[in-house]
């Protein structure tokens, strides 16, 4: 059998990097789950190793990743429901690149606020006075 | 052989009049070739092309195969985007090259074979994996009982209701811009999905429970990730997504 060429990228659309970053959420959302489980179910082994491991949590790089996964889930969760429309809403597939655009805009309005609350507490402790 | 030299400049006043051709503009054709006898992995070649705004990509190529690489290989027939043979990546996405024009699409312009399917020679695809998948939705007329003796009848809203995916030319390109079926060759695809609805929501049809049955499998329309690569490719304009949307819709509820 020939070889299947590898060629250049497939400059899909909207819609397919939509799915690109749905499924690349879902990962990180499965291997930051994978984690967490891990991290709680250190508070039966030793109350005392858990506390130690969640100050571990308190730098700021874990801080940045925090936003990250809150990224994460959002997107996924905002995406979610517009595959939800397209796939059951019958006008979906015609309106699926406005949803994205929409899905999109509440992504930045929610993510705004809440990067600045979550971020608020490390700026402070290494830029602030 | 001598090579005959060029003929003495012309007086600078003399040489272009008002009205004389502006210089031909040329545009170079980046192709993915593969020569299955010669070559272990494909490679990119460049042909210099003259520029027409009025040509299509189709005659492009043409241009390259007839004066300067007559190995060049790729398929076409009809040349007016009805018989589905050209079908091929520019620039990144499927097109058929008969239906694009070559000027919206910049000086190099990168041509390459459908994905997903083995690579016969340059341009070529081998297509059985795609037609195979056709076959076993029974893209024809599937009914039970006696002939009728005059035609199947049927109202203009019960035809509009498949008119869509009628349009489909079996060019492949939906199925071959499909990021499942690249990473998964026994998943149907779109073409044969859109063949599949135009029978199973043809009112004159009696086969939609058998179409529905191969569907519902493991790489039936469940593999749809709804990426619209597909609509986005289709030289015939069809929603594709739409229709695989619906048959998920009537595999769900029973309707159809």
């Amino acid at each position: 059998m020939a070889k299947m060429p590898a060629g250049t990228l497939y400059r899909g659309r909207e819609g397919m990097w939509s799915w690109v970053a749905h499924r690349i959420t879902g990962v990180l959302i499965f291997f930051f789950l994978f984690a967490h489980v891990l991290d709680t179910a250190l508070v039966r082994v030793s109350p005392n190793t858990y506390d130690k491991v969640l100050d571990l949590y308190k730098n700021p790089l874990i801080n940045v990743m925090e936003v990250a996964l809150v990224g994460g889930v959002l997107f996924h969760a905002l995406n979610g429901l517009r595959i939800t429309l397209v796939d059951f809403w019958a006008k979906g597939t015609r309106h699926q690149r406005a949803m994205l655009w929409i899905e999109l805009a509440v992504f930045v309005v929610l993510m705004v606020p809440a990067a600045f609350f979550m971020l608020e507490h490390t700026f402070s402790r290494y830029f602030g006075s | 052989m001598s090579i005959a030299e060029a003929p003495p400049a012309e007086p600078e006043s003399q040489a272009r009049p008002q009205s004389a051709p502006p210089q031909e503009r040329m545009i170079t054709l980046k192709i993915r070739r593969f020569n299955p006898e010669h070559d272990t992995d494909p490679h990119w070649e460049s042909y210099p092309v003259p520029f027409d705004p009025s040509d299509r990509l189709l005659d492009a190529l043409n241009y390259v195969k007839w004066n300067l690489d007559g190995s060049l290989t790729f398929r076409r027939s009809c040349a007016h985007g009805i018989c589905g043979s050209d079908a091929m990546r520019i620039n990144g996405v499927n097109r058929l090259a008969c239906k694009v024009l070559v000027k919206g699409l910049g000086d190099t312009i990168l041509i390459e074979p459908i994905k997903g399917l083995p690579v016969e020679k340059d341009l070529i695809v081998n297509m059985e994996p795609f037609f195979e998948a056709y076959r076993a939705v029974q893209p024809y007329l599937i009914s039970h009982g006696h002939e009728p003796t005059k035609e199947r009848l049927q109202s203009a809203t019960e035809r509009a209701r498949f008119d869509d995916t009628t349009k489909c030319i079996l060019c492949a390109a939906c199925t071959t811009s499909c990021p499942v079926f690249w990473n998964d060759g026994s998943y149907f695809g779109p073409a044969a999905i859109v063949n599949a609805h135009r029978f199973i929501f043809d009112s004159r049809d009696e086969g939609a429970e058998e179409r529905m049955e191969v569907l519902n499998d493991r790489e039936g329309v469940w593999r749809c990730r709804t990426t619209f690569n597909c609509t986005d490719a289709c030289p015939r304009g069809i929603e594709v997504t739409k229709a695989i949307a619906e048959v998920k819709r009537a595999l769900l509820f029973r309707r159809f």
